[in-house]
């Protein structure tokens, strides 16, 4: 259906190709699976697909990339849109009509279907996308799922032949991620369509891929094999895959239910080493709670209402947000931030209702629910940019956030540039910014523009930023977004520093696996409110949809991250035994 | 008792469900019925008859708009509507008007200005007169303006897309695109003054403007990019073959017809060209409209339910141009009522049968409220 023919594709001034080697051919109703670190081409690999490499990005392509027949070098994007259909990483900028109903039915009018036929194909992608109740909705209004799949139905009334996705499921939450691949394998399965998609979230998608190609790093070519073949090597892996390599098995397990049938003995292995890793409460979970007991959410909570004055009006946290940076010791509270019976109204919707919070010094706290429960709403609050309609927000010091879309924060042409207006804007003495850069971004050159930066290091540069003016309380609004896991585990070791030096870090994120990995405690949102507060293990673990991979895998254990597996695996087993 | 009521409806009737497929009224009926009531106010300066074309418009739109995002412009038009009178005032005031008056109200200092500037004056005598004047003229054109958001708040300028020639389709969706550029950009222009009082940077004033500028230009460009690959993906601009000559003929057809049009114009509009005017005018339209529907045939779009004409497209378009035309009538044929006296400066008063004529606008608001329906 798909064949490339030794295709290799260099950008107009790039020295050197951006992929190349690339020669497989992917069968008809397939799903194959692009992996690979940021940076290696997997975007170009995708446009080839369509024609939009190189005939609108500009470069030069080698080789040959024919699509059902077509060769993408005498047929313009256009020409082909009626066997490709292609979903971008931002579903926003793919719509050209604002109503549902009408987004449906562009491709094909722009193809010249009979209206009887179209209307029949809309209504049909309505059911089976699910979106028959939204159908004359305003595109604008519908959360990030509801988006994704407009998106992927406006491709598929045309009935394409391929389907080319990029990071279809990177933006959406752990159940609309879940509900897009459904749509997907069904699409595959019943309707035998070709999928190409790309994406970083590996433990989402690995288990739908028939095969994967494999692009390990830049200008190598790619390796395709099945999902089993291609894990067993890739320097990006999912924790099932993580924990397979390191119990051994191969194959490797590509889902959830692979691994757990394969882990009793694993499980054994476990329990011998740690007699309470049947409660969840293992060594390893110790190590992850902040120093003595300072993070107790639940009993700070109800116990003592401890905090400070009850001014349920506005003026206070008005004056707290003109003061944000410039007094150092803004209203005395013994928290970096204390909530209470908090409420925000974003016109006549209710974003927040009955908030309380309180937030400890070095604790790491996940904010985790749907596309639009909330989460960057108290994000924006707690920073200050939201005023709250009832209740109050007490912060013990200066707060910042690093919005989502990092770039946000940045204008200056250089980073050294950057560098010199946060010092000025935070009133650090010069040079703080550019020591924190160097410090978690060793190796940039300070005339770097920040556009060139990777996503990973344009986060890192932003968090310096941030960090410019020594918030106590650090925000981070989906901070993995777009980061591969080489990135995100960076990342990672970079917060827990931080939460040791006394920061307390709040991150609203839809990665189960990194909320796991790295937060003390957990807040999961729906509509507004808070419904459920704990320490991680004991809030994700009793979710289907909030349980990273590792979880799922040991329960009824209760481990959450392959770290705290192998950290277990290489004490002594209590036994005498030993497996040598 | 409700249930018999409700089983009197005739059984084809559609069920008001909250999911009504869309609303019925043809876009275009929409813009004429606006544009006609922006005619009207174009023959008439009297603040009494403009106020109540407003009211109507703002009435109508009231009760008729959907709730898209485009129909929250109309507040930004009426925003708009009112900078304008004020700006008009502020010209009345600093640069004073040649209407004669003899009620002073306030004397500015006056500016010397050199010779060669005759006829501009800085400063000096304002009258109540020449206010009046700028009020009126400025309310004229506010009521234009509302009447032109009332028409964007109605119809969604991309509903009347579907109803262009197939020629002119994709010059349409270029414009359609450039159009929700600009909420967009405002949207990018909020988020980054956010993040900029993130950063404890000033967001207001000439220079934090200024310095989100850039970023924001960049963001709208790469978006629009994004969407210019999204939709060449999508098949946008394909075209069928058609033989040369009909392409051949297609250009000749519509430029001689545009190059007619514009020669039948001018003789209508100079003196000397009344005999030949009206003839060229007309067969330069008729080659246009021909070359158009023959360019029609590149085109291999199709169209997903477009919007029917209807009975009360008709209706709502002919209570707009009933509108205008009464008010035409009534300026030719009373103009002193229209156009109330500055001076000897008189209070205006309403004319009672042009007022009527203008409350006949109302009438899409009775026949039209469904589109409030939609979720």
């Amino acid at each position: 259906m798909i064949r490339f023919d030794d295709v290799s594709v260099t950008y107009d001034g790039a020295a050197e190709p951006t992929v190349t080697g690339v020669d497989f051919e992917i069968p008809e109703g397939e799903l194959v699976l692009l992996a690979g670190p940021s940076g290696v081409g997997k975007s170009t690999v995708l446009g080839t697909v369509s024609g939009l490499v190189p005939h609108f990005t500009g470069g030069t392509l080698r080789g040959r990339v024919t699509v059902a027949g077509r060769d993408t070098r005498t047929h313009k994007p256009r020409e082909l849109a009626d066997v490709v259909g292609t979903v971008g990483q931002d579903p926003l900028s793919h719509f050209v009509t604002d109503t549902v109903e009408d987004e449906l039915a562009y491709g094909m009018e722009s193809l010249g279907l009979p209206p009887a036929v179209m209307r029949r194909r809309v209504e049909e992608t309505l059911d089976l996308l699910g979106l028959a109740d939204l159908r004359s909705r305003p595109i604008a209004t519908l959360s990030g799922g509801q988006q994704q799949r407009v998106a992927i139905g406006s491709v598929l009334t045309p009935h394409p032949k391929v389907l080319v996705l990029d990071e279809p499921t990177s933006a959406l939450d752990p159940a609309a991620a879940e509900e897009v691949l459904a749509v997907l394998q069904r699409l595959v399965h019943d309707l035998g369509a070709t999928v190409l998609m790309a994406e970083h979230r590996l433990e989402r998608v690995v288990q739908y891929a028939d095969q994967i190609a494999l692009l390990p790093s830049p200008g190598t070519p790619p390796i395709l094999g099945t999902p089993a073949e291609v894990m067993a090597v890739s320097p990006v892996y999912p924790p099932v895959v993580a924990l397979g390599r390191l119990a051994g098995w191969t194959p490797l397990p590509m889902t959830v239910r692979d691994a757990r049938r394969r882990a009793a003995d694993l499980r054994q292995r476990l329990e011998d080493r740690d007699d309470i890793a049947l409660q969840g409460r293992g060594a390893a979970i110790d190590v992850r709670l902040p120093p003595r007991g300072r993070d107790q959410p639940q009993r700070t909570r109800s116990r003592q209402p401890s905090t400070p004055p009850e001014l349920p009006d506005e003026k206070p946290i008005r004056r707290r947000r003109f003061r944000r940076r410039h007094t150092p010791t803004p209203p005395p509270s013994p928290h970096p931030a204390d909530v209470q019976d908090l409420a925000v109204t974003h016109g006549h919707i209710q974003a927040l209702r009955n908030i309380t919070l309180t937030l400890t010094p070095g604790g790491i706290l996940a904010l985790m629910g749907r596309n639009g429960a909330g989460k960057s709403t108290l994000l924006n609050t707690l920073v200050g940019l939201v005023a709250p309609a009832a209740g109050s927000v007490t912060v013990g010091g200066a707060v910042g956030l690093v919005p989502q879309e990092p770039r946000d924060l940045l204008y200056a042409d250089t980073v050294a540039a950057e560098c010199t207006a946060a010092d000025a804007d935070a009133g650090a003495a010069p040079g703080t910014c550019r020591t924190l850069v160097s410090e978690l971004l060793p190796g940039v050159p300070d005339d770097t523009h920040p556009r060139d930066l990777s996503e990973g290091q344009r986060l890192t540069l932003a968090l310096a930023v941030v960090l410019t003016a020594r918030p106590s309380l650090l925000l981070l609004d989906e901070p993995t977004r777009g980061l591969d896991y080489a990135a995100k585990a960076r990342l990672v070791t970079l917060l827990r520093e931080l939460a040791t030096r006394g920061h307390a870090i709040v991150l609203a994120t839809h990665d189960v696996e990194l909320a796991a990995e790295l937060a003390h405690r957990v807040v999961l949102l729906a509509e507004g409110e808070v419904i459920a507060d704990g320490p991680t293990a004991e809030v994700v673990v009793s979710s289907p949809s909030f349980a990273p991979q590792v979880t799922k895998i040991l329960a009824p254990q209760q481990w959450l991250t392959v770290t705290q597996v192998k950290a277990a695996l290489a004490r002594e087993p209590r036994s005498e035994e030993s497996p040598s | 008792m409700r249930r018999s009521r409700a089983q009197r409806h005739p059984v084809g009737a559609p069920a008001p469900t909250r999911h009504r497929p869309r609303p019925q009224l043809h876009p275009g009926a929409w813009w004429l019925w606006s544009l006609s009531l922006g005619t009207a106010a174009t023959r008439t300066t009297n603040p009494l008859l403009l106020s109540l074309l407003i009211t109507t418009s703002a009435y109508v739109v009231a009760a008729c708009r959907p709730d898209t995002p485009t129909a929250r412009s109309y507040t930004a038009f009426v925003r708009l509507a009112l900078a304008v009178i004020a700006i008009r005032l502020v010209f009345a005031l600093a640069l004073g008007s040649p209407i004669p008056g003899t009620h002073t109200l306030l004397t500015l200092p006056e500016v010397p200005l050199p010779d060669w500037t005759q006829g501009i004056r800085l400063g000096g005598r304002v009258t109540a007169e020449s206010l009046l004047a700028a009020l009126y003229d400025g309310l004229r054109l506010a009521t234009l303006l509302i009447c032109v958001g009332a028409a964007n708040a109605l119809a969604n300028p991309s509903r009347l897309l579907k109803s262009l020639p197939g020629a002119l389709y994709e010059i349409g969706v270029a414009v359609v695109v450039a159009l929700t550029f600009a909420p967009n950009l405002i949207a990018d222009v909020q988020r980054l003054r956010a993040a900029r009082r993130l950063r404890g940077r000033p967001d207001r004033g000439i220079r934090g403007l200024a310095q989100v500028g850039l970023p924001v230009l960049e963001g709208a460009l790469e978006r629009s990019v994004a969407l210019a690959a999204a939709m060449d993906a999508r098949g946008y601009g394909r075209t069928a073959d058609v033989p040369p000559a009909v392409r051949r003929t297609t250009t000749a057809l519509t430029l001689g017809g545009l190059l007619g049009v514009c020669a039948g114009t001018y003789g209508l509009l100079t003196a000397e060209g009344g005999t030949y005017g009206l003839p060229v005018l007309l067969a330069g339209l008729t080659a246009a409209l021909a070359g158009l529907s023959l360019g029609g045939r590149r085109s291999l779009r199709t169209r997903y339910r477009p919007d029917p004409w209807n009975l009360r497209a008709w209706l709502v378009t002919g209570s707009g141009a009933a509108v205008a035309a009464a008010l035409t009538f009534a300026a030719s044929h009373d103009p002193a009522a229209l156009h109330p006296g500055l001076v000897p400066l008189v209070a205006p008063a309403l004319p009672l049968w042009p007022a009527a004529a203008v409350l006949l606008g109302l009438l899409p608001a009775f026949l039209a409220p469904t589109s409030k329906e939609q979720p």
